[in-house]
């Protein structure tokens, strides 16, 4: 198993939001969590990463078998964990390609692959960037700043093919963009998915999951799991929202 | 201590005797009257309070070698800018202009220079020099100047730079001062714009133990803009202070100031911007920046705005933060697998290249890079 999340329970400022989550992933899945604003989605995604600001009050993560949360936020990145900020971060100053290449050097550094100097990456990064059809002039650009929702969205999954993480956890990497980015991010996600890696896709809308098929669609409502099924559950969800699944769990 | 002038009162009046050539008269009578200025004023102390922060005590502690001047011709322009020097700022100003180093720079009306003008003022070890550059950019014309100071000893630099931008004329002024750090550094930017001209002047500080930079800017004709920029960069004990002076004297002129600085161990900064905007200045529109990022909980920054605006029709804006790199950066940079040692480091050095970033000329800009890298021991 790549990922098991054991009776969570987790918060922030001493108020506790994950009460008790359990969540299973195996090499090859792809998962989506929906689930109303405030439930705890990317909760559940920064302690994954390593948040600081979290604090894990009891239960249990083990990724590839080892203790997560005994590991530093770069340990996890460099070991495969990437989770693609619901709201990314503007880095001024510091160029795409230039924070990309040290990301992806050091994670060569710990997995014992070959460093890459800039001009060896900026060809990697060119084969990348198709991927996800972005524009090299993102490259030079500083990270993220003054990016649109949807371009910062996009920087996001690009990050991702250039350091292919064995976990990828999106948060809302769907909202945000067109219809047409939409559809190229996702079909990027799905080049990159393969029966090494897993997924796990936080979404609101159902659409992104005509693209990306989910093995299993987990419903997260007050900081538990309150319901599970294959991909129609979230079409189901999609018509009804979410009160009947709230209620049935009680 | 306490009476640093008694002691070297003598000690100057003696090296001073020698900067008079006999060969210019008017030359040799404004050095005079710069020494009796500097006789009256002594060496500026924390008392005055526009060095309130800076104790330059410790410099003058030990005795430092003036050197002669080297003769020069003076024309007529020349002369009358350098009469226009406010030698009476300081005692350390007005040495400058008694002991002054002259070299006066023209660029010919209607010309643009394609290459940088390289001017270095670097100091030798236990050398108090004091260079005093004078440059007319004449009406039309448009060059860059690029000003080092890379001493590699205990010097002490007391410099002058007056810059006269002509009518429609352009002048870029990249200012790099990486002195050892057993260094002092004094220097004094004085630049005056003509109509419709533009002065782009960019101050990079990261040597010296004590370093200064007094930059006054003043619009004598509508239609001037210029941009005043900088970065100073402290660790260790060093001691940086920018004392800036945008002077609109006239209407419709825009002045642009940024300045930044990252203070790491127990450095101290300094930033006092000045903007006067003069009665009949309408139309001004005069924007001031100082960010500064403190690396270390000893690191210290005193910032100080200072606008002084007697007329309503303008627009001027002004602002200072202090404060520590940003969690939320961090944690990202972190997430992508930088060890949180290098990803400091790449904060700094974006928030450093804000202000490297603009710099036109490859070469510096390149090796500035290189040094912001070296200073936070990284490779990139
Ligand atoms: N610093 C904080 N102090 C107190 N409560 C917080 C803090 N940060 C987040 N919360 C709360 O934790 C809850 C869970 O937030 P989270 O961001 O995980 O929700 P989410 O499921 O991702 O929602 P959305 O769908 O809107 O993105 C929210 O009620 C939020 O207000
Ligand atoms: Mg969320």
């Amino acid at each position: 198993m790549l990922l098991e999340v054991r009776n969570l329970h987790a918060g922030i400022d001493g108020k506790e939001i994950l009460k008790g989550l359990n969540l299973q992933v195996n090499k090859g899945e792809v998962h989506a969590i929906m689930g109303p604003n405030g439930s705890g989605k990317s909760t559940l995604s920064k302690v994954l990463a390593g948040h600081p600001a979290y604090e894990v009050m009891s239960g249990e993560v083990l990724y590839e078998g080892k203790d997560l949360l005994e590991m530093e936020p770069d340990e996890r990145a460099r070991d495969g964990v990437f989770m693609a900020f619901q709201y990314p971060v503007e880095v001024p100053g510091v160029s795409n390609s230039q924070f990309l290449r040290l990301a992806y050097n050091e994670k060569m550094k710990h997995v014992g692959g070959e460093e890459l100097d800039p001009l060896e990456f900026n060809d990697y990064l060119k084969e990348k960037a198709k991927i996800v059809e972005m524009d090299p002039q993102f490259f030079k650009r500083s990270v993220n700043e003054g990016f649109s929702g949807g371009e910062k969205k996009r920087n996001e999954i690009l990050q991702m093919a250039v350091l292919e993480p064995k976990l990828a956890i999106l948060d809302e990497t769907d909202s945000g963009l067109d219809i047409d980015a939409l559809r190229i991010v996702a079909e990027g996600v799905n080049k990159l998915r393969n029966e090494n890696n897993a997924i796990i896709l936080v979404t609101h809308y159902q659409r992104l999951l005509n693209y990306i098929k989910p093995d299993i669609v987990h419903v997260l409502a007050n900081g538990k799991i309150v319901k599970e099924g294959g991909k129609d559950l979230a079409l189901e969800l999609e018509e009804k929202g979410y009160d009947w699944v709230k209620a049935a769990s009680i | 201590m306490m009476n640093t002038k008694a002691v070297l009162d003598p000690y100057f009046a003696e090296s001073f005797r020698a900067t008079l050539s006999g060969a210019n008269s008017e030359l040799d009578a404004l050095r005079e009257s710069a020494f009796r200025t500097f006789e009256s004023l002594g060496l500026p102390s924390p008392r005055n309070e526009e060095w309130k922060y800076t104790d330059i005590s410790s410099i003058f502690r030990s005795e430092w070698r003036m050197l002669k001047p080297a003769a020069t011709e003076i024309g007529v322009d020349a002369m009358s800018i350098l009469k226009r020097f406010k030698a009476d700022r300081n005692g350390l100003a007005a040495l400058n202009l008694a002991f002054a180093d002259i070299k006066v720079m023209t660029i010919p009306a209607d010309t643009r220079l394609a290459e940088p003008i390289e001017i270095d003022l670097s100091a030798a070890e236990d050398e108090m020099s004091a260079p005093h550059v004078i440059v007319i950019a004449e009406p039309g014309s448009s060059s860059t100047i690029v000003e080092t100071y890379r001493s590699s000893g205990r010097g002490l630099t007391n410099s002058a730079m007056q810059i006269v931008v002509g009518d429609n004329a352009s002048v870029t002024h990249y200012r790099v001062q990486n002195d050892d750090t057993a260094a002092f550094s004094y220097g004094i930017t004085e630049a005056t714009l003509g109509r419709d001209s533009r002065y782009d002047a960019t101050s990079i500080e990261l040597g010296c133990s004590i370093s200064r930079h007094d930059i006054d800017v003043r619009f004598t004709a509508e239609g001037g803009e210029a941009w005043v920029d900088g970065l100073y960069m402290l660790s260790g004990s060093q001691h940086h202070d920018t004392h800036s002076c945008i002077d609109h004297a006239v209407p419709n002129c825009i002045s642009h100031q940024r300045y930044k600085g990252v203070l790491d161990g127990r450095s101290r900064g300094v930033f006092n911007g000045k903007v006067f905007v003069r009665e009949n200045a309408h139309g001004t529109d005069a924007q001031q920046q100082n960010k500064n990022l403190l690396l270390s909980n000893e690191a210290r920054v005193d910032t100080k705005p200072q606008l002084e605006i007697f007329n309503d029709d303008v627009k001027c804006s002004h602002g200072a933060t202090v404060g520590q790199l940003e969690d939320e950066e961090l944690f990202y940079l972190l997430t992508r697998g930088l060890p949180e040692p290098l990803a400091r480091n790449l904060l700094t050095y974006g928030f450093a290249e804000e202000i490297i970033n603009k710099i036109g000329v490859g070469s510096i800009k390149g090796e500035l890079d290189a040094m912001v890298l070296n200073r936070l021991g990284t490779a990139i």
